[in-house]
């Protein structure tokens, strides 16, 4: 079953998908690990792995400094792809990694794909690779059927967003706002405006990121997308209480979204 | 330029997706202007008049007799405004901004000298400024800020990675995209995602154009050599841009060699064998990076060649031969440096002065019927701390003392 496919099953049972967001060797792989199993027992569909990059242009101060750290611990991009290859042996929802096109491009395109489709990796989010950059790996990505996950922004037009969608497969991924990862955003009538286009613009799942952070945030996106992206949200949790802290704030995540729309 | 913003190997245009409708308005008010006649003509009437252009060309006489080869001519780009080369960007820049309606300009600075440059036109176009500064920059070019925080620009010191150009960069990108409907980033040198690398390099090719007619006019004919120092690259292409299509003139680029090659501790893109094709800030280049390919530390005594990546049309002549590349260590910088003072009483940035290096290297092996050029992109009075400091020079180091307890009391 590809990444598309299995989210749609998914969605069948549940009004809303959450999708979570770990930087890879912050604060250690062994916190990895437990954070990935609370956020497994406690529902989570999907988790995006972030390979740790030098220079991670698109976010913002919380999950930069997790990147600094990770490789200031020594992470090699090797000790990543075991990493995301034990997770997916071991839980059974689907692993991204997402990480920039340098960390891809220095391994070689063809090993990096051949590594992630032997891990079991479901789908690729690279955030400073935009299509008409990425021959080679829009190609690789169809041929080892890893889903290269493609980005909408508020700034993308219509016309361009039907482009994207052209070359995107598993989810769309709408950023919510301007700017980097990790700051609060405002759901106001723009941003409702902005999802319907997106929605028009693509028959996939479409998922909401940057800036959720609770369960008010979660709520406001049922019936608008299929989606929720927490990012640097549970990298500040388990910053300050510890991985443990994890399941119960994702159980919490969770409560919201079974309740009815209306409340 | 191709359509995707490559040359050759080299360069295109690796960017988030909020920013694409940006680079699609900015791309297409960029080949406008280029085809407008009156876009350069007014450009090279407010370099003209707000600046000192055409700068001169110096016969370095002295240091000619002194080296017994070649005539040593420097194109003084010290004497722009603002003191480098750098406003030759920038003011083409603020007449796009101009063009495009955007309120607010913001730059990454090493140096400080592009900083200043963008801080000047900011004030003089009526524009909101802010400057993103790696901490470390931020304490070795400090006049520079003081300079920026006068005339009106914010100056954000960057804490991140190794608090130099390229965590400015960076943090000028996460700015951009937050701010993409009214402001313009003024990228301050031929790098970066298509259009800024050609576009950068346009505005600088005043530089080469006029030092043309200069060489012609006090030589009679073609220089045998071009000296240029590459940090991001903008000042070397700017001179060699006229050149490139003058077979019989050898251009040469000359890196930052910081503590020497072996001791890793260097900005040696492309004339070293320690960088590898990558893909960072937005475009294709040679990086040094490691094996993973996490961008390394670089090191020089001159903050504006402290760089990781370089221009991805110089990758492009250097893959294809057309410009050759040497380093500069920074040891033999202070040695040229004091050279050229005490000789021709001109003060050249501890940057240009990488390209005064290999000159002397080479002048005394040319023929006194050659001539060479070399470019000096700016004025070394702004590394005046960098410099007394690595001179040890016990005057400035009491006066210093005095200064601070003169502020402590």
């Amino acid at each position: 079953m590809n990444l598309e496919q299995e989210l749609k099953e998914r969605l069948q049972k549940k009004d809303i998908l959450l999708m979570t967001h770990i930087v890879l060797g912050y604060p250690s792989f062994e916190v990895n690990r437990e954070v990935v199993r609370q956020m497994v027992d406690n529902g989570v569909d999907c988790i995006e792995m972030q390979l740790p990059f030098s220079e991670p242009m698109a976010d913002g101060p919380v999950i930069l400094k997790a990147n600094q750290d990770s490789l200031a611990n020594g992470t090699k991009i090797a000790d990543c792809l075991a990493f995301g290859a034990e997770m997916a042996a071991i839980h059974a929802i689907p692993f991204l990694f997402m990480t920039y096109y340098n960390i891809i491009f220095k391994y070689g395109e063809s090993a990096f794909f051949a590594q992630a489709k032997e891990a079991g990796i479901k789908g690729l989010i690279v955030p400073d690779l935009p299509p008409e950059q990425g021959e080679s790996f829009f190609r690789l990505a169809d041929e080892q059927q890893i889903a290269p996950i493609l980005i909408f922004a508020p700034t993308s037009t219509d016309a361009r967003m039907r482009e994207l969608d052209g070359f995107g497969r598993g989810f769309i991924y709408c950023v919510a706002r301007r700017g980097v990862t990790g700051k609060k955003s405002e759901f106001g009538a723009d941003f409702s405006d902005y999802l319907g286009r997106c929605r028009a613009a693509t028959a996939k799942p479409i998922a909401v990121g940057f800036g959720i952070q609770d369960r008010d945030d979660i709520r406001v996106l049922i019936g608008k997308a299929d989606m929720a992206v927490i990012g640097s949200q549970t990298i500040r949790l388990v910053d300050s209480k510890g991985a443990a802290a994890v399941g119960p704030f994702i159980a919490g995540l969770r409560e919201a979204s079974a309740k009815p729309q209306s409340c | 330029m191709d359509k995707n913003g490559y040359f050759g190997n080299w360069g295109g245009a690796f960017i988030p997706e909020v920013l694409h409708q940006t680079f699609e308005d900015l791309k297409r008010e960029y080949i406008k202007a280029r085809q407008d006649p009156a876009f350069w003509q007014e450009y090279l009437s407010l370099m003209s008049t707000y600046s000192c252009r055409p700068t001169p060309l110096t016969h370095a006489e002295n240091l000619t007799r002194h080296f017994g080869g070649a005539q040593i001519y420097i194109k003084r780009e010290d004497l722009n405004h603002t003191g480098a080369h750098k406003a030759n960007n920038v003011i083409g820049q603020g007449l796009l901004v101009k063009r495009m309606g955007k309120k607010r300009v913001i730059a990454e600075t090493g140096a400080g000298q592009h900083g200043m440059a963008t801080a000047t036109m900011a004030a003089r176009f009526g524009f909101e400024c802010t400057i993103y500064m790696g901490e470390v920059d931020v304490q070795r070019q400090r006049p520079n800020v003081f300079w920026m925080e006068k005339m009106g620009a914010t100056v954000v010191p960057v804490k991140d990675g190794s608090r130099t150009l390229k965590d400015a960069i960076n943090e000028a990108f996460r700015d951009w995209v937050t701010n993409i409907d009214d402001t313009h980033y003024v990228f301050g040198t031929a790098c970066g995602p298509a259009p800024f690398p050609e576009m950068v390099s346009w505005f600088q090719s005043i530089i080469g154009q006029e030092a043309a007619g200069q060489i012609q006019a006090r030589h009679g004919g073609m220089p045998a050599r071009i000296y240029a120092c590459v940090g991001g690259g903008s000042n070397a292409m700017g001179i060699f841009g006229r050149f490139l299509q003058e077979p019989g003139v050898e251009l040469v680029g000359v890196e930052a060699g910081g503590k020497g090659i072996a001791s890793g501790m260097h900005a040696v893109r492309l004339g070293g064998t320690d960088a590898s094709p990558g893909v960072a800030q937005g475009y294709k280049t040679m990086f040094l990076q490691n094996e993973d390919g996490q961008m390394l530390e670089t090191h020089s005594v001159a903050a504006g060649l402290d760089y990781v990546g370089v221009s991805p049309i110089l990758a492009d002549h250097w893959e294809k031969g057309r410009v050759r590349f040497e380093s500069a260590t920074d040891d033999e910088v202070m040695e040229a440096l004091d050279l050229t003072m005490k000789m021709e009483g001109i003060i050249p940035a501890l940057e240009s002065s990488h390209a005064f290096v290999q000159a002397f290297k080479e002048a005394p092996g040319l023929s006194p019927s050659e001539a060479i050029i070399i470019n000096m992109s700016g004025r070394g009075d702004k590394d005046i701390f960098t410099i007394a400091h690595a001179f040890q020079d016990p005057s400035w180091k009491a006066f210093i003392i005095q200064k601070g307890l003169e502020y402590s009391k």
